[in-house]
């Protein structure tokens, strides 16, 4: 309650609040264009660049957020950025609008797979995308991988997280239960990245 | 009814694990589909392709994994429960972030999970190619891919749909 108190003095503060509507459709065409991944810096241009809704120190703390906690990145980036706009529904609003589209495409595409998985030039069609995907993956992991593919202790708990899962088959809890405490110690305040 | 408890439960599940986006419950998401729910590696792999296609998160897919499953009201219960645990999650960490501010903590336990999630993700890209790159053709297409997405501007769903389009003709004609 206090929070909400909190924020709705924080709207009144900011000249640059948009409506429910507007977030929605500035979301929602992120949403729909954002074809092949790259949907946070759609976000950024937006937030930061386009509407200055967020400064870019807010925007990098709530990425943090976002990819530290459970769930998709940018997902969780328009649930943090819609409730500091306009409060739990600004966050609502924000993730519809996201999801809104490719919802609807995606779904297009799966019941039109799933009515024709049988005829003879999907498979082949389907299995060169589905190596193309592949490739694309590995790009993303890649980049998203960044520097930690240099430093001898993020690559350790990098091939280690890697063992457990793909090798040794463990489930992911198992892992997470594992690898988390170790990487968390290595990683302890005061230690030199 | 049994069924649909089991899917809700298990994509819930996948949500709150999804650390570092989910592509890191994608080797998981694999074997639970198979085991628990009869969607085989090619099935994954093709539904995997579907996502990449279409705008916004490509782990849209897991909504035609819904449908193949139930049906629409798959669908329903997969968005529900894939989105809502993990959003919910991270809406309450945003207010106790904004209350406590940055601390040596935080930022150790971000690093720390950074490699980790990364180890997952390199963990989904070898379960999908397990699936995926099964002939010399395939691994060549990947390769490309590979190369064109890391060195090139080109718009990955031109790439996607080039190769999708190239693999089909090359695998036609050489069978």
């Amino acid at each position: 309650m206090s929070s909400q108190i909190q924020n709705n003095a924080q709207l009144t503060q900011l000249s640059n609040t948009p409506s429910l509507r507007d977030l929605f459709t500035q979301f929602f065409i992120i949403g729909a264009v954002s074809f092949g991944g790259g949907i946070i810096a759609y976000e950024r241009i937006l937030l930061v660049e386009k509407r200055k809704w967020l400064s870019a120190d807010e925007f990098m703390a709530y990425l943090a957020i976002s990819q530290t906690m459970p769930g998709l990145n940018s997902v969780n980036l328009a649930v943090l950025a819609g409730d500091h706009l306009r409060g739990w529904q600004g966050a609502v609003i924000a993730t519809l609008g996201l999801i809104f589209p490719g919802s609807l495409l995606v779904l297009g595409f799966g019941m039109i797979y799933a009515s024709a998985a049988d005829h003879p030039s999907i498979n082949p069609i389907l299995t060169g995308i589905a190596a193309a995907a592949t490739g694309l993956l590995a790009a993303v992991t890649y980049k998203i991988g960044d520097t930690h593919w240099r430093h001898v202790k993020s690559l350790a708990v990098i091939i280690c997280t890697f063992i457990l899962m793909s090798i040794f088959k463990l489930a992911l809890p198992y892992v997470i239960l594992i690898m988390a405490p170790i990487s968390i110690y290595l990683y302890r305040p005061g230690q030199t990245q | 009814m049994s069924l649909l408890i089991h899917l809700s439960w298990t994509f819930a599940l996948l949500s709150v694990l999804a650390v570092g986006g989910g592509t890191a419950v994608l080797p998981e998401m694999q074997t639970i589909l198979a085991h628990q729910f009869g969607i085989d590696h090619t099935q994954f792999v093709h539904i995997y392709s579907i996502g990449q296609l279409a705008p916004g998160p490509n782990m849209l897919m897991v909504l035609v994994i819904g449908y193949q499953i139930a049906g629409l009201i798959g669908v329903g219960v997969v968005l529900l429960s894939f989105f809502l645990p993990s959003s919910l999650m991270c809406f309450y960490m945003g207010r106790i972030w904004n209350r406590f501010g940055e601390s040596p903590w935080r930022r150790s336990i971000q690093n720390a999970l950074e490699p980790i999630s990364i180890g997952l993700m390199s963990s989904g890209v070898y379960a999908v190619a397990k699936a995926s790159v099964v002939s010399g053709i395939t691994l060549a297409l990947a390769l490309v891919t590979l190369y064109l997405i890391l060195r090139t501007k080109i718009n990955p769903v031109l790439v996607i749909l080039g190769s999708g389009g190239l693999g089909a003709l090359l695998m036609f004609f050489l069978n």
